[in-house]
This record gives structure tokens, C-alpha cells and sequence, in this order.
């Protein structure tokens, strides 16, 4: 019987006071009996309107049916079928501006919690599965894929799956990009991510780290290499500041190295080699999901104190509204219409040597209001003159986007990009150099995991057309 | 994993590694940097490339025994494995249309200036070199300096070896006495290259100075090794690690570079003792 409650089933959460402290998974994820009583409330409607909302298109309906009858391994594989990371996915992805949001259950109601469906479906997998993936025929194609993230990662799996022999060139250490680097462990434990990626090298493909493409290969080096086609799945790496005095204060990060820090590195773990500040009072500047997670990171070190500042008000706040929510249960203030125009620094004037000289001391900010609408749609914050005042922190991180690396652009002739530095994609992928292809936020600017997963599956279609027709 | 296939103790301070890693050999330039962690977990650790063999696929590394991670990297023996090593990375330094040359190295600098010394040297420029030292115990490559060097000068805090004093005494008496130098460049502490643009400044010599801020990942993505030069904001791993000497607020870099003074110098005395106990 279908399942008519308006709303979904509740997904359990650790507790707001616990979790603030800890760095463990904050979502814990449906239990069977939940997962079924969810499944229920879907329709399996014939057009299927949530798989179009969908950037990879999954199947939905179909491996929401397969949970309805328990057979959890079948609808794994179904999701697998046009995904590579169901388990990343299920976390991260902002379903309700994706497939929920066109879920026929949400016109009256809330749509079917396909997202935690997902996520449930590629766990209980991932805590079932014995190993054994049977490897593909190879066809005997190698394709380079430049960078582990979820683009490159996407692209890597669906080739892989095809029978091509593909090489995915990290420049850190692990395998992963923003996944490992960027999202917190609480968001999206790194174990998770780790078993995708063993799920791909199990398919046969190899992961290189420590290669930078652009530094220690080139391009060209890569076609020499034997590589009949390269996709650049690089992101958006490089970190914006505001321009305003007292950036280069200690205490001053990017939100890049701030997370890096403590998501790569596990500065936050007792024991670690990487260093990392533990302050007191925080001001994360931003409004974005990068920003909610440095916040929410900086009161898991122990801040006291830590705000959100951002130029326009709630409602223009573009963080998921999950993670908002959840920020705020966890006690962090939002200082909205608020916008920083200079970073002050401790110095003891009768003592250079005085080990604070040097710190963030606090944060000036000025209110603001929102006037006409900008460009973008979004009404734009105009300065309220007068309006001044301080922020009392110790550390100030800035979350305020950032810009495609121009590590590999800079060293590949012939490499068209836009005056944002982002590379030249045509809707397949296609870059300016033949057997050269794109995608994710090396050609969009920084967006969400899921757009770069659907880049990187459109490019492994038109590399697969490419070769088939070379 | 990354093979140590030569070590050898340059002073009780510093110490020399040859690393297999064949790729960044093959692209390595003087100027470069490496990045490199030593175990799982390890710190990722900047190291400008002190010299390069294509052919055998090996990296030279020089380091100063500085903190706990140079700690653990200098408990590592030859034959023995690290866990990363990336690179190359920076930009190499510029060396076009320079003829006469002056190269000042301080401490562990000089191990990274002697590679730059033998390409001008290779070049055919005419190269002097002021390399600096505490004391007789902590020289290093002294002899590779002369036979790259068509002028070798070596100072001494204590006057225990060479001359007494500091390097840019050394090289104002050079450029007084009258030679004409294209660029000079320095290498070393940030006070002795903050001295070094101070000395050359009034005589308007090119002086290009070697950054080594604190840093993650060597390739632009943090913005940790940023750094202020002509008022604006450059990042050291990509825009550099060489910039011009005059341009570079050297007091702002001095003030990042002892942002994690307390914790390093806390995990250094944890590693020391941690190693002792192994000893025993």
C-alpha cells in the first residue's frame, strides 16, 4: 500500500549539543524499516519527472521500487548504472532543487526523500558488498582524466565501465578533490569516499597521485604517453579575498585553507602533524555551503563564538537550507546584511616581541540594505553609511568563492578560456584542442558536486563517440 | 612511495637527500620546489630543489632540522621510503641576459642557491658567490660553490671559518670596489634577504630574493603562502617562490612565518623525545 504522509520520513540526526563538539557524521541515515516505509510514498509515476530533475538522470523510480520489495542490491545496481558515487550523492547532493523538486508527492506535501533513499541504498551496498566486481572487457583505449574530483571521478567510472583503460592524475595525495579536501567529515565521512574510489580501482581504473598536470606532465606529454583523449576535471581551486586591509593577519584563512586543514591534513584530530587554529571567536565570511561547513568546522575545534557575515538576508543566502538549518541548531549566529570592510590586528606597541602582535582581533563591519535588483536577479545590499561597528574574533575566514586554477591552462597552448580564466566547453565537453575535453568547475566556476558529475558523464559519452569514430 | 637512495649529514643541523621520483627529475628546474610528506598523516613539507639527475630519475633535497616533520625526515635512512613527493613546482628562476651575477646564501639557503649558481655558471655568466654561516660546524657546500663560482666569499657569524660577519657586508664591499653585477640573488632567513634588498636598494641592482612561506598545497589552492609585493597580493607557490627583492613586504612575511610557532615548537620537542626513546 502506498504511503500517503504528506511528509517524508524523518531522517535521525545526532543530537545539535553532542555533534557540535565532534566531527562525526551529523545525518545518520534511514534504517530498513524506514527506507521501506519511505519507498512507499513514492508514486512510480510513468513520466517520471524526478529522473529529468536529476543531472545524471538516475533511474529513480525503478530503484525506489526495488527498495519497496527489499531487494537493496538490485536497486544499488540500478543507481550504479548511471552514477558512480551513489553514496557521496545521497549525501551531498541539493536534492530539493533536483529531482524532489520536480517529485509529483511535493505539490502537495513534501516530495518522496529520494536523496535519503539513495544514501541508504548505497550504504547498506557498501556494508553488504564482498569485494567481487567483475572487471569490463578492455577495448584496449587509454584516456587520461586530470583530477579525482567528482567530475573527474564520474568520468574515470563511466569509461571504465566501457572497457577503456583509464589513468585519473591526482595532484594531492589521496584521491577525492573537493570531496576529501573540501567537504567536512561530518558532512561526508572520508571513508565513504575512499570505498567509491576502491569501487573505481576495482573497475581497473588507476589512480596517480601526486601528479600535477601542468607541472609535472603536460598535456602534449599525455597524448605522448599513448592517451587518446584527456578529459580536465581540475575545479575551481584558487581562493578569493575581499581586498580589504588585515588580509594577510595571522588568523586570516581561506575558507580552501581552512577546510584543507582540517578535512586533508585531519588537523583536527590530536595527533596531527598539520597545524591548524583553534580560536575562540570566528567570523566566516559568506553565505554559501562552504561557508556553513568552515563555520560549523570551527565550532568543532572548539570556538565559543561563531558567526556567519553576509551581505544579503536570509532569503538570498545560498547555502542548502539543510545546512542552514543545521548550522543554526548547532548555535551559529548569523549576521546577515553585514558586510566586512577591514580586518584588525593585535600590536602591543611597547612590545615587538609580544606573541599576540600580529593576530585578528577583530572583525569591522558595516550594515548594509538591500536596494534594487543586480544583474543576477538578487536585490543589491547597498552600504548603510554610518552604520559601523566591530566584530569581537580572533580568526577570520574568508568563503567567498573561488576560481578555476589556472595551473593547467597557463601551460597548454592552445587551451581557449573565458575572461574568468574557466576552460571552453561546448555542451559535450569538447575543449579547443581536438581529443581534449572539460568539465565540472574548471568550465562552469564553482558549483555543485552533482553538475560536476553530470559534466563528467556527458564528457565520457562524447570521448567513448570520439574514439569509436577516430 | 618515494625511495631515499642517498644520505648524507651535511652539519649537525642539515642534511642531504637524493629521492627517486623520476617524473619530477625529468621537469626539475633550478628556482623549484618539491612537496613532500614522509608517512601517512605527515605534514606536507615545501623544500626548494637543491639539484636534479635526469638521467638517473633522482631529486636532490637539502634540509634543516627545524621542526618535527624535518625531525622525522631526517630519522628516515638511505634505502628506506617516504610516503609523497610532488613536483616540480613554482616558477624556475629567470636566468636570460644575465652576465654577471651575484649569489648570497644564508644557512640551509645555500643549498638551494648552489643549483642557481651552476646553471649561470653552465651559462657562461660570470658568478660570485656570498654565502653566509652561524658558525665553522654549520658550513655546507663549500666546495661545490667554488667549482661553480668565479668568486667565492664565505662568512662566519663568529669568524670561526672565512671572514667575520655578515653577508651583505661582503657584498657592499664587492659592488663598492666596483663590480657590476646584472641581478643579485638571495637565499636564505627572511631577515638576511630583508638586508640583502636593503644593501643593494640604494644602488638600484636587481635583486631577486627566494620566498618559502607556510603552505599546503604548492599549487595555488589554499592561498596560505600568500604574501604582499608591490602592495599586491601574490601567492608564493604559484606566483613565485622568486620575486623582486625591492617590491616584497618582507616584515609582513616575517610576522605569517611564526603563525604556528607554539604548536611546532611543541610538536618538535614531542618528536625529539619520541625519537630519543626509539634510540634507546
Amino acid at each position: 500500500m502506498a504511503n500517503m504522509d504528506l511528509k517524508k520520513t524523518k531522517m535521525p540526526t545526532m543530537d545539535p549539543l553532542v555533534r557540535s563538539r565532534n566531527f562525526e557524521e551529523v545525518a545518520l541515515g534511514y534504517t530498513e524499516e524506514m527506507a521501506l516505509r519511505e519507498a512507499e510514498r513514492c508514486l512510480n509515476c510513468k513520466n517520471m519527472p524526478c529522473v529529468n530533475g536529476c543531472p545524471v538522470n538516475i533511474h529513480i523510480p525503478e530503484f525506489i521500487s526495488k527498495v519497496k520489495e527489499g531487494d537493496f542490491e538490485a536497486a544499488y545496481q540500478i543507481i550504479s548504472k548511471s552514477s558512480s558515487l551513489p553514496a557521496v550523492c545521497g549525501r551531498v547532493c541539493p536534492q530539493e532543487s533536483q529531482c524532489e523538486s520536480k517529485c509529483v508527492r511535493g505539490i502537495k506535501g513534501e516530495s518522496v526523500g529520494i536523496g535519503r533513499l539513495e544514501r541508504f541504498v548505497a550504504d547498506w551496498h557498501n556494508e553488504h558488498f564482498n569485494g567481487n566486481i567483475e572487471k569490463p572487457v578492455s577495448n584496449g583505449h587509454k584516456v587520461a582524466v586530470v583530477g579525482s574530483g567528482p567530475a573527474g571521478l564520474t568520468c574515470a567510472g563511466d569509461l571504465a565501465k566501457r572497457g577503456y583503460d583509464v589513468t585519473v592524475f591526482e595532484a594531492f595525495h589521496v584521491a577525492g578533490g573537493v570531496l576529501v579536501y573540501g567537504i567536512p567529515e561530518f558532512r561526508l565521512p572520508k571513508n565513504i569516499v575512499e570505498k567509491e574510489v576502491d569501487t573505481l580501482k576495482a573497475l581497473g581504473v588507476k589512480v596517480e597521485t601526486n601528479f600535477v598536470i601542468g607541472k609535472t606532465l603536460d598535456i602534449d606529454e599525455l597524448f605522448d604517453m599513448g592517451f587518446e583523449a584527456i578529459f580536465i576535471g581540475s575545479g575551481a581551486g584558487l581562493p578569493r579575498f575581499m581586498g580589504i586591509e588585515g588580509e594577510s593577519l595571522k588568523g586570516v584563512y581561506s575558507a580552501n585553507e581552512f577546510l584543507t586543514r582540517n578535512n586533508l591534513m585531519k588537523s583536527y584530530k590530536k595527533n596531527s602533524e598539520t597545524p591548524i587554529m583553534h580560536a575562540k571567536k570566528v567570523a566566516v565570511v559568506g553565505g554559501g555551503n562552504v561557508a556553513m561547513d568552515a563555520a560549523r568546522t570551527a565550532l568543532r575545534l572548539g570556538a565559543e563564538k561563531v558567526y556567519i557575515v553576509y551581505r544579503r538576508s536570509l532569503e538570498e543566502l545560498p547555502a542548502r537550507r539543510e545546512e542552514v538549518e543545521h548550522a543554526m541548531e548547532e548555535g551559529i549566529e548569523f549576521k546577515l546584511l553585514c558586510n566586512p570592510t577591514k580586518i584588525l590586528g593585535y600590536r602591543n606597541p611597547d612590545d615587538k616581541k609580544d606573541r599576540r602582535n600580529g593576530f585578528v582581533s577583530g572583525l569591522n563591519c558595516v550594515k548594509m540594505e538591500l536596494g534594487e535588483p543586480d544583474a543576477s536577479g538578487r536585490r543589491r545590499p547597498v552600504e548603510l553609511e554610518g552604520s559601523d561597528f566591530v566584530l569581537p574574533v580572533d580568526e577570520v575566514i574568508m568563503a567567498i568563492g573561488t576560481s578555476p586554477n589556472p595551473l593547467i591552462t597557463s601551460a597548454t597552448n592552445g587551451l581557449e578560456t573565458t575572461r574568468h580564466g574557466c576552460i571552453v566547453a561546448d555542451e559535450n565537453g569538447k575543449t579547443s584542442i581536438e581529443g581534449v575535453y572539460a568539465g565540472g568547475d574548471a568550465v562552469t566556476g564553482a558549483a555543485t558536486v552533482i553538475l560536476a558529475m553530470g559534466a563528467g558523464k556527458t564528457a565520457a559519452n562524447a570521448i567513448d563517440e570520439y574514439i569509436k569514430n577516430k | 612511495m618515494y625511495k631515499i637512495v642517498r644520505k648524507k649529514i651535511l652539519s649537525p643541523v642539515v642534511t642531504l637527500m637524493d629521492i627517486d621520483a623520476p617524473f619530477v627529475a625529468k621537469k626539475a628546474q633550478a628556482g623549484q620546489f618539491i612537496i613532500l610528506r614522509v608517512n601517512e598523516d605527515g605534514e606536507r613539507i615545501p623544500l626548494t630543489i637543491s639539484g636534479y639527475d635526469r638521467e638517473k630519475g633522482t631529486v636532490r633535497i637539502i634540509f634543516q632540522i627545524i621542526g618535527a616533520s624535518t625531525a622525522l625526515l631526517n630519522a628516515k635512512e638511505e634505502g628506506e621510503y617516504i610516503s609523497d613527493f610532488v613536483g616540480p613546482l613554482g616558477k624556475a628562476t629567470e636566468t636570460d641576459g644575465i652576465r654577471k651575477v651575484a649569489i648570497v646564501g644564508g644557512g640551509v639557503g645555500s643549498a638551494i642557491a648552489l643549483p642557481l649558481a651552476e646553471k649561470f655558471h653552465e651559462l657562461g655568466a660570470e658568478v660570485h658567490s656570498i654565502i653566509g654561516f652561524r658558525n665553522s660546524e654549520l658550513v655546507i657546500l663549500e666546495e661545490e660553490f667554488v667549482a661553480a663560482s668565479d668568486k667565492v666569499v664565505l662568512m662566519t657569524d663568529d669568524g670561526s671559518r672565512g671572514r667575520k660577519g655578515l653577508v651583505t657586508e661582503a657584498l657592499k664591499e664587492l659592488i663598492d670596489s666596483g663590480e657590476k653585477y646584472d641581478e643579485v640573488i638571495a637565499i636564505g632567513p627572511l631577515v638576511m634577504m630583508k638586508f640583502v634588498v636593503a644593501t643593494t636598494r640604494p644602488y638600484g641592482i636587481k635583486t631577486t630574493v627566494s620566498m618559502n612561506p607556510v603552505m599546503i598545497d604548492g599549487t595555488g589552492m589554499c592561498g596560505g603562502c600568500r604574501i604582499t609585493v608591490g602592495g599586491k597580493l601574490k601567492f608564493a607557490c604559484v606566483d613565485g617562490p622568486d620575486f623582486d627583492g625591492f617590491e616584497v613586504d618582507f616584515d609582513e612575511a616575517m610576522e605569517r612565518n611564526n603563525m604556528y610557532h607554539e604548536f611546532e615548537h611543541h610538536k618538535y620537542e614531542e618528536t625529539c623525545n619520541l625519537l630519543n626513546k626509539e634510540v634507546e
